[in-house]
């Protein structure tokens, strides 16, 4: 049996389950070519069900090399399609997803382990042992505090952003179009609190990141490309790429093997280099807006992975437009001088007009920032100034 | 005398609370500020959004991606958007859309910049307010009316006050008329940069750090050129600078009036410029900005002002106490300690190609009905500054009128 007929053979496996069973009691999965749902659970894509949230059948979770940093909550992204359809690979780009698809991405907390709390804390940790019931399984009620959960939904004429926030009770989330304020407390592994406001963003701060073209405005996904994607992740029959795994249920076409295919490091992998961890952090960070194409290629500063390491990812650039976020600093990036450099004033600071990114954050993402900084204070040159 | 008694302990009181929280907002304006973003996200094309007169506390910031939008509300003191204690931004109001108007309100007290239009064509901006409301400080937002990367735009007959950048800031556009305003107490009062075809007339700009600048910064997608500022009010702009280092403006020194810096084809006519203390014009390069090295500029920017024309404005008084102890001196060593800097300044930077042989003559700066003009030596510390007015005796073809296409329909 040829690879070809084997994979075609396992879709139609797959096909039949669909129609013979259905996960966990969900219906199947609903697209909604218009409009906007008023509860996350008419998707049928995740469902808080039996003291879990359940992924359902087709729905495929992933994750990223380098997140996004969203005040220390932990993510659930899945990805869904229509039975025969498939997305085409791009080495750089957003994968091309047919209509229909659908990618959510729930924002939780794990909660603090000691047992007296407040109801509004949260866990600030990078443990994940907690979340999940088990590998390839859906997340533990009990452990966790369910925020919001964001889809991504390709419809005919393009992307469409809708978010959704959990309800107090934890059993669905309910349409929030103009997004959502709550004030949370971060409990760390160390007991140290933060109070601060989760901001869930509005339909319209979601095209902010989402536009990666501010001329045609685009929406894209911003995870979904192969340097993020190509590595593995724990399904429930096992270990396996995740580039290797969307190709093998029929969802990805034309992906070449993973030693092939781009691949960002994990900006907490202390085997990678500094260059290669600040530049994943940098790229998933802050490339949605600083690139040639983006809301801030009005500023002259890229960050993206593909640019080169010079002025155009600052090195000794003067800010363009920076105002009070240049904390007195001359330049965005002087090298080996981190404190003396912009890039790493503004994702230090949580104040609007100062911080970067500009929004999705309110809090400090310390870790990251000293990568930012350690990565700087490697670097050699100087912005010797010319008369 | 209980009462009074009273507020002092309250006002004892306050300083000790340190770190301010933000202020509670209302359960009207937080309905007020929902139902707006909803109106936002619902707009279509043709759409006007009246916002009725009143003054509504903001938390977050707002945004709009719909082109052909009109924003309206009932005067720029009756429709009043404060964002004082906003806790998400930065700008107040953000626009990524075409066919844009917006008028007759105010945006007070914005973390980041006030409102910000982000690539977008036939942008309109008529009878705004912009202001920080406790003055100038560097903590307020960096830009009032902050239109970047957009073509054909008018702002007119606006105010904006206390903007810790540009009150009005016109960026990397095209066919631009900023007309009818007036700016006070910002660090750059009016600001075109990286911008082509632009008129700058019957504003007044006083009390700012610099009242006019035409900058060219270098990096960005295109360079400026063709401004003209013309019929304006531009006196005592006199602020201390209160720019955070590092942006671009805060090399401008207090006390400047009409500024170029690194742009082309600048023509400065009939204005009134009275009582800027550096200087009422000055005509500068990158260089003395202070931030030009060899790896953060891109090789092809040109820091050079060329073919800058200034002529019949009516100047007076300014000069007598110029920004920094280098100004400072080369005043005192060139004018005497009572002495005053003359109408223009110019930092003497010259093209190294144009030093070879004389610059084309459209590449000339030509000074017309000035009390004086100094070349500052800039490239050699001030040390042989030269007063000969010769070289500036000349005249350039004048610049074509902005028609902005589609005119507006305010």
């Amino acid at each position: 049996m040829s690879i070809k007929m084997w994979v075609r053979g396992w879709i139609l496996l797959i096909a039949l389950a669909n129609l013979t069973a259905c996960q966990h009691g969900m219906q199947p999965v609903a697209f909604h070519d218009d409009g906007y749902p008023s509860k996350l659970s008419d998707w049928h894509v995740v469902e808080a069900r039996d003291g879990m949230l359940q992924m359902n059948q087709g729905v495929v979770p992933y994750e990223l090399n380098t997140p996004l940093f969203t005040d220390y909550a932990h993510k659930l992204r899945t990805i869904w399609m229509p039975k025969s359809t498939s997305a085409k690979y791009n080495p750089t780009d957003t994968f091309d997803f047919p209509v229909g698809t659908i990618i959510s991405k729930t924002f939780f907390y794990p909660l603090p382990k000691d047992g007296a709390r407040h109801a509004t804390d949260v866990a600030r940790t990078y443990d994940t042992s907690r979340d999940f019931a088990g590998p390839g399984q859906g997340l533990e009620l009990a452990n966790i505090h369910l925020i919001e959960t964001r889809l991504l939904v390709r419809r005919k004429d393009g992307w469409v952003a809708i978010p959704y926030v959990w309800n107090a009770d934890q059993t669905d989330a309910m349409l929030a179009r103009t997004g959502d304020v709550q004030a949370l407390t971060l409990v760390g592994d160390d007991g140290e609190r933060e109070n601060f406001n989760y901001v869930v963003p509005d339909q319209s701060q979601c095209v902010s990141c989402h536009a990666h073209d501010w001329t045609t405005r685009a929406l894209q996904p911003i995870g979904p490309k192969a340097r993020h994607l190509n590595r593995s992740y724990p399904y429930a029959d096992g270990d396996e790429n995740e580039l290797v795994h969307l190709t093998r249920v029929g969802y990805l076409t034309g992906a070449p093997a993973p030693a092939d295919a781009p691949r960002n490091a994990n900006w907490m992998d202390t085997h990678a280099s500094f260059d290669a961890r600040a530049r994943a952090y940098l790229d998933i960070n802050c490339g949605h807006c600083h690139n040639p194409k983006g809301a801030a290629n009005t500023t002259g500063l890229t960050l993206d992975i593909s640019t080169p390491e010079d002025r155009h990812i600052g090195i000794c650039k003067p800010p363009t437009a920076a105002g009070q976020g240049t904390g007195d600093h001359l330049f965005d990036i002087v090298p080996g001088h981190p404190d003396d450099s912009i890039v790493p004033y503004r994702l230090g600071s949580a104040e609007p007009g100062t911080m970067m990114p500009e929004i999705g954050r309110s809090t400090v993402h310390k870790e990251g920032l000293a990568l930012i900084k350690a990565w700087i204070a490697a670097q050699s040159g100087d912005c010797v100034v010319l008369h | 005398m209980r009462k009074i008694h009273i507020l002092m302990a309250l006002s004892l009181l306050l300083p000790a609370c340190g770190h301010q929280e933000n202020a509670a907002q209302s359960q009207n304006d937080a309905s007020f500020e929902s139902k707006l973003e909803q109106r936002l996200l619902d707009a279509k094309p043709g759409s006007v959004i009246d916002i009725p007169a009143g003054h509504y506390t903001l938390k977050r910031g707002l945004s709009l991606r719909t082109n052909g939008v009109t924003i309206r509300g009932a005067g720029m003191d009756k429709t009043v958007l404060s964002f004082k204690g906003q806790i998400v931004g930065p700008e107040g109001l953000l626009v990524n859309a075409d066919d844009f108007t917006i008028e007759n309100l105010a945006i007070e007290d914005t973390m980041g910049d006030a409102l910000k239009i982000n690539q977008g064509r036939n942008i309109t901006i008529h009878g705004l307010r912009i202001e920080w409301t406790d003055g100038p400080k560097s903590t307020n937002g960096a830009y009032g009316l902050y239109p970047v990367k957009t073509q054909n735009v008018l702002v007119e007959d606006s105010v904006v006050i206390g903007a810790s950048d540009a009150g009005i800031y016109v960026g990397q556009s095209n066919t631009i008329v900023v007309r009818r305003n007036r700016a006070e107490q910002n660090v750059a009062g009016i600001e075109i940069e990286n911008s082509v075809n632009a008129d700058v007339y019957d504003n007044t700009a006083t009390k700012n750090t610099g009242g006019i600048l035409v900058f060219n910064m270098p990096n960005l997608s295109q360079a400026g050129h063709a401004t003209r500022v013309f019929h304006n009010k531009v006196f005592a702009n006199n602020t201390a600078n209160f720019a955070r280092k590092g942006a671009a403006v805060a090399s401008v020194p207090a006390g400047s009036g009409v500024v170029v810096n690194s742009n082309d084809k600048v023509e400065i006519f009939d204005n009134d410029v009275a009582d800027n203390q550096t200087a009422n014009v000055i005509i500068s390069s990158y260089f003395s900005t202070n931030y030009y090295n060899k790896l953060g500029v891109a090789a092809d920017y040109n820091p050079y002002p060329k073919g800058i024309y200034v002529y019949s404005n009516r100047f007076k008084g300014g000069g007598n106490s110029p920004d920094g102890l280098a100004l400072k001196t080369l005043k005192a060593a060139v004018y005497g300690i009572n002495g005053s800097f003359p109408d223009v300044l110019w930092d003497g930077y010259v093209d190294p190609k144009d030093q070879a042989s004389s610059p084309s003559p459209d590449d000339r700066i030509c000074i017309q009905d000035a009390n004086g003009v100094l070349d500052a030596d800039g490239p050699h510390g001030y040390k042989n500054p030269t007063t000969d007015t010769k070289p500036f005796q000349c005249s350039l073809p004048k610049l074509p009128p902005v028609a902005l296409n589609p005119e507006p329909k305010v």
